[in-house]
């Protein structure tokens, strides 16, 4: 009789890596859905291009470091990088947008730091920060939501768009982003930061038909569907809830702080919240184990940095959305923070003081 | 707001950080009643079942033992004696595969039972009667060591002097599978409470704390039963969380207490004892049954019967698993101990011994092998359920670094090997295993370290020995010298000071006479030089006569021979004579002068010794300008003569 030999524990959770990827990509569907739905087929076609994209990336790059291909494809970790930024950038950028930061997501970023688990920075935001400093133009071509657009789009429409910027009815993208009242729009938060900075007051500028509802027309919905999926992490225990929490609670607390000094240069607390991609940050992006905090306060201390640094971008920045920069700045703090907020362990007095 | 011994009297639990909830799987064997086995072919006891140190065997190959009977001695406070768990025949004393992770050999009795079940003679102590040494030794000597997984001889704990303020009983039993304790928690809850009386009167505590878990609600009821007569014992049901039988994690949940990192849980006021153990010390002492059996766990879904068996010491693995309906599965794994904490064993001749509370024969469903090991994600779901709040992931890096000093800050020996970190890993890194051979490397390293350490104190005491006798020779040299120039300035007069120096310099002054020797030596030779000459002279003048001519030679003298004429030949003659006995003279008396040299240089005052050498040497010089003289004025003589 011959008998294994194993080291103990001899029972494990039935979680693995795979699994809390694959929880995480499948909890993003509604908002994506919501995405498509008010935005048109050019989310899903940016969907499947970054995810075929980020696949590839994966494989040939261990192709080329010698290892076995498969067991990163399956973990799922590379569809989820995809997964992010394809639903960050615009719906109708050229093809090409998406499959050059797909690639330097993987290939670049986490794949050139040593593979998954060794990255600095979160994969999807260091694509987005990069596409967004070498195509600018590209990078903010956000059409309105479709009930606000003069010519919808059809799928083939969408196919045409993203391939070679024009529909098949022949209408440019710059003429798909005008609205129905002619002029060419900007997701709200663009508009409300141009308008803001044309010395119009928050008021004036809330008229203008993209900031139907709280946040901006469909934008509140898209926020609410991540908010929702977000939660359904939480319950599952596949995302803590320090981050989410610290990004939303320091986001609230400076925005209605600003918002109290000065109600009309400053947008509502509520607005900044359900505008942007505020809840896709704060429970899809900085809940990303890799490169965020692992310390309990640590966590704590880094959400609250990004939704201050969200915060700073949208008032100060030179960009309308700072949510990807305020990730990066974050990620880069994260060892100086883990260094500083370690627990105390049982048994020893608090830390510094020896054992 | 109570004190702290008031809420802890007033029942108040807390809660330690971290912790698992496994599938806790006690319900196919926790309500079963104890099994009884029959009588093994052969019993393997380890001289070693605890932590401390094995005891001196006290019986041979071939040599009949009774029931009870100690196989080894308690000579050591650190040992704790085996003893034979039935009447039977030692065949053997000798090396066993050993019932403890490495599987390696350790010396181990074999007795062959010879089914009688013999008693040795029983001595029950009356607790009234005994003093609390005499109990100590009955615990020491009936082989009692914690029984809840660690060994610790139960006599040094309970034999503790510092004031006690809790007493508490671990009946936590948080490993899944296992129930045994609750087995004998059911089954003996009053013989429990008797051990918990004698502890206490051994400890004196200001209060006893049971701590169980209230996943066992059958046995926390005897318990408490049990316990009701008693006001100071209190019964606490603590949640069901894993590992919250752990020593630390269930002072803190009972507590609030923290044992300070390696410090002892008596440094704050605390014994905590297995529940086992309680049992085994009430039969050692009120029985004299000293520890020969205990309960064990035999479960897992590869067995028909799955149940708590009351098994002896040193029963083998195979005869448990046999007794409970075990069905062989290739690739299968035994387990000894909990699904968390335990170990595989290689073989089924392990045995049962005094710690040994479970063995796991899991189907390959129940507990699947371990998938491969992935990179970490750093998603620190180990942190969240560390029990001793340290960063597992860190750990992780700086073990695969091998970076003990980052180890050490992160408390890496602060890990109790709980296996909850790696009980949630998504990733299934084996992360307890990283950390003990990160340990085992560490404590290498330290004991090399400690060798260095020797080596160089050794080599810096003898380079310090070495200095010091170098300094001191010098130091007593100067002090001589000292004493030596004293004497010369001051005490010159001194007589005996004087004479010994003037010896010594006279021996060195001998020493040197060398080239003395060699200067007369070459006197010697002078004078033989001159003998011969004298002599030749001689022969010259005896030759002249009958040659009678000026023609004559005489090598020796310079005067002209021919105008010698025999008359004055003759008187040559006589002065040649003359001139040898001068010359034999001369050299007698320079070597008369010479001894008298000796002499004089070897009696002499030191001043008076100093031309001695120069004299010695004149003195040869002096020997050859007289022979020279001489010589000339036989000559002179001779030509006077003949003239």
């Amino acid at each position: 009789m011959s008998f294994k030999i194993a080291s103990s524990p001899h029972n494990r959770v039935n979680r693995s890596t795979a699994n809390l990827m694959l929880l995480v990509a499948i909890a993003a569907l509604p908002g994506i859905l919501v995405q498509a739905v008010l935005f048109g087929y050019g989310v899903l076609i940016q969907l499947l291009l970054a995810i075929v994209t980020a696949w590839a990336a994966e494989a040939l790059t261990m192709q080329l470091r010698k290892k076995p291909v498969l067991p990163p494809l399956k973990d799922h970790s590379a569809l989820l990088t995809g997964l992010l930024l394809a639903i960050a950038i615009p719906p109708y950028a050229p093809w090409w947008l998406i499959v050059i930061g797909t690639f330097f997501a993987v290939v670049i970023v986490k794949q050139l730091y040593g593979g998954l688990g060794n990255n600095l920075f979160n994969p999807a935001m260091a694509a987005y920060v990069m596409l967004l400093i070498a195509f600018p133009l590209q990078m903010t071509q956000w059409l309105p939501p479709a009930s606000l657009q003069s010519d919808s789009l059809n799928l083939s429409d969408a196919v045409c768009a993203v391939f070679s910027q024009f529909s098949c009815s022949g209408f440019s993208i710059s003429q798909l982003q005008t609205g129905i009242d002619g002029i060419s729009m900007a997701t709200p938060l663009d508009t409300l930061r141009t308008d803001l900075t044309a010395g119009k007051t928050l008021t004036e500028s809330l008229q203008q038909p993209v900031f139907y509802g709280i946040a901006g027309a469909g934008w509140l919905w898209v926020n609410l569907a991540y908010l929702a999926g977000g939660l359904v992490l939480l319950k599952l225990n596949v995302i803590g809830w320090r981050i989410p929490l610290a990004v939303l609670g320091s986001l609230f607390i400076f925005s209605t702080l600003s918002w109290l000094a000065a109600a009309d240069s400053n947008p509502s607390p509520l607005f900044q919240l359900f505008s942007g991609a505020t809840m896709l940050a704060a429970f899809f992006i900085a809940t990303d184990p890799v490169s965020a905090s692992t310390t309990n306060k640590g966590r704590l201390l880094y959400g609250a940095l990004i939704g201050f640094m969200i915060f700073i971008i949208r008032k100060y920045g030179g960009y309308p959305d700072g949510v990807a920069f305020a990730v990066l700045l974050a990620n880069m703090a994260v060892p100086l923070i883990d260094y500083y907020t370690r627990p105390r362990t049982y048994g020893h007095k608090a830390k510094g003081t020896g054992k | 707001m109570p004190s702290l011994f008031q809420q802890i009297q007033a029942g108040k639990l807390w809660d330690f950080h971290g912790g698992v909830h496994p599938p806790t799987r006690k319900a196919q064997t926790a309500q079963k009643p104890i099994g009884v086995m029959p009588l093994p072919d052969r019993l393997f006891i380890p001289l070693r079942q605890h932590i401390g140190v094995a005891g001196n065997i006290l019986v041979a190959s071939g040599q009949r033992v009774l029931k009870g009977q100690p196989l080894t001695s308690a000579d050591n406070s650190m040992a704790v004696p085996v003893h034979a768990p039935t009447s039977g025949t030692i065949i053997d004393i000798g090396d066993h595969i050993s019932p403890h992770p490495s599987a390696l050999p350790d010396i181990t009795i074999t007795l062959e039972p010879d089914g009688l079940d013999e008693w040795r003679p029983q001595y029950p102590l009356n607790l009234t009667t005994s003093d609390n040494l005499s109990i100590l030794e009955r615990i020491q000597e009936s082989g009692i060591a914690g029984m809840g997984g660690a060994g610790f001889p139960a006599h040094l704990k309970a034999g503790l002097t510092q004031p006690v303020d809790y007493l508490i009983i671990n009946a936590v039993e948080c490993e899944p599978y296992i129930s045994s304790d609750d087995a004998l928690m059911q089954d003996g809850a009053i013989t429990i409470v008797k051990g918990i009386d004698i502890l206490c009167k051994l400890l004196n505590p200001k209060a006893v704390l049971i701590g169980i878990e209230d996943d066992k609600p059958v046995a926390s009821a005897a318990l408490k039963a049990a316990c009701s007569q008693r006001e100071h014992y209190f019964v606490r049901d603590v949640p069901t969380k894993y590992p919250s039988g752990g020593e630390k994690q269930l002072i803190q949940l009972l507590t609030s207490k923290e044992v300070p990192a390696g410090r002892r849980p008596i440094d704050i006021g605390i014994v905590m004892l297995n529940v086992g153990t309680a049992y085994a010390i009430a039969q050692a002492v009120l029985d004299d049954h000293p520890l020969l059996s205990r309960v064990v766990t035999v479960t897992g879904e590869t067995l028909s019967q799955p149940q708590n068996v009351r098994a002896l010491i040193g029963t083998p693995v195979s005869d448990l698993l046999t007794f409970c309906g075990y069905q062989h599965q290739s690739d299968g794994k035994i387990i000894m101990g909990g699904p968390m904490m335990g170990f595989t064993l290689p073989n089924l001749d392990v045995p049962i011994i005094k710690t040994t509370n479970c063995i796991l024969a899991p189907s390959q469903y129940e507990l699947p092998a371990a998938g491969p090991e992935l990179d970490c994600i750093r998603c620190s779901a180990c942190a969240d359920v560390c029990p001793a709040s340290l960063l597992p992931q860190q750990l992780l890096w700086y073990s695969k670094a091998k970076d003990p000093a980052k180890l050490d800050e992160y408390n890496l020996f602060d890990c109790i090997e709980c296996g909850a970190c790696a009980y949630v890993c998504p990733s299934e890194i084996p992360l307890v295993q990283y950390y003990r051979v990160a340990k085992a490397d560490i404590r290498e390293q330290q004991r090399e370290a400690v060798k260095a350490e020797q080596a160089k104190a050794r080599f810096e005491a003898r380079n310090a020995r070495l200095e010091r006798e170098k300094q001191e020779r010098m130091a007593r040299n100067k002090q001589l010298a000292q004493a030596r120039e004293q004497a010369q300035q001051t005490d010159s007069n001194s007589n005996a000071v004087a004479e010994a120096l003037a010896r010594i310099k006279a021996k060195q002054a001998a020493q040197t006479t060398a080239p003395a020797d060699r200067e007369q030596i070459l006197a010697e030779r002078e004078a033989k030089k001159q003998q011969a000459r004298a002599y030749q002279a001689e022969k010259a003048t005896s030759k002249a006569p009958p040659e009678s001519g000026p023609a004559s030679a005489n090598l020796s003298s310079p005067a002209d021979p021919v105008k010698e004429s025999p008359a004055s030949a003759k008187s040559a003659a006589v002065a040649a004579a003359i001139a040898r006995a001068k010359a034999k003279k001369a050299a007698q008396a320079q070597a008369d002068m010479q001894e008298k040299a000796v002499d004089a240089e070897q009696t002499k005052q030191p001043e008076a010794i100093e031309p001695a050498t120069p004299q010695a040497a004149t003195d040869p010089r002096k020997a050859a300008i007289a022979a020279a003289i001489a010589r000339a004025k036989a000559k002179k003589q001779a030509d006077s003569e003949k003239s």
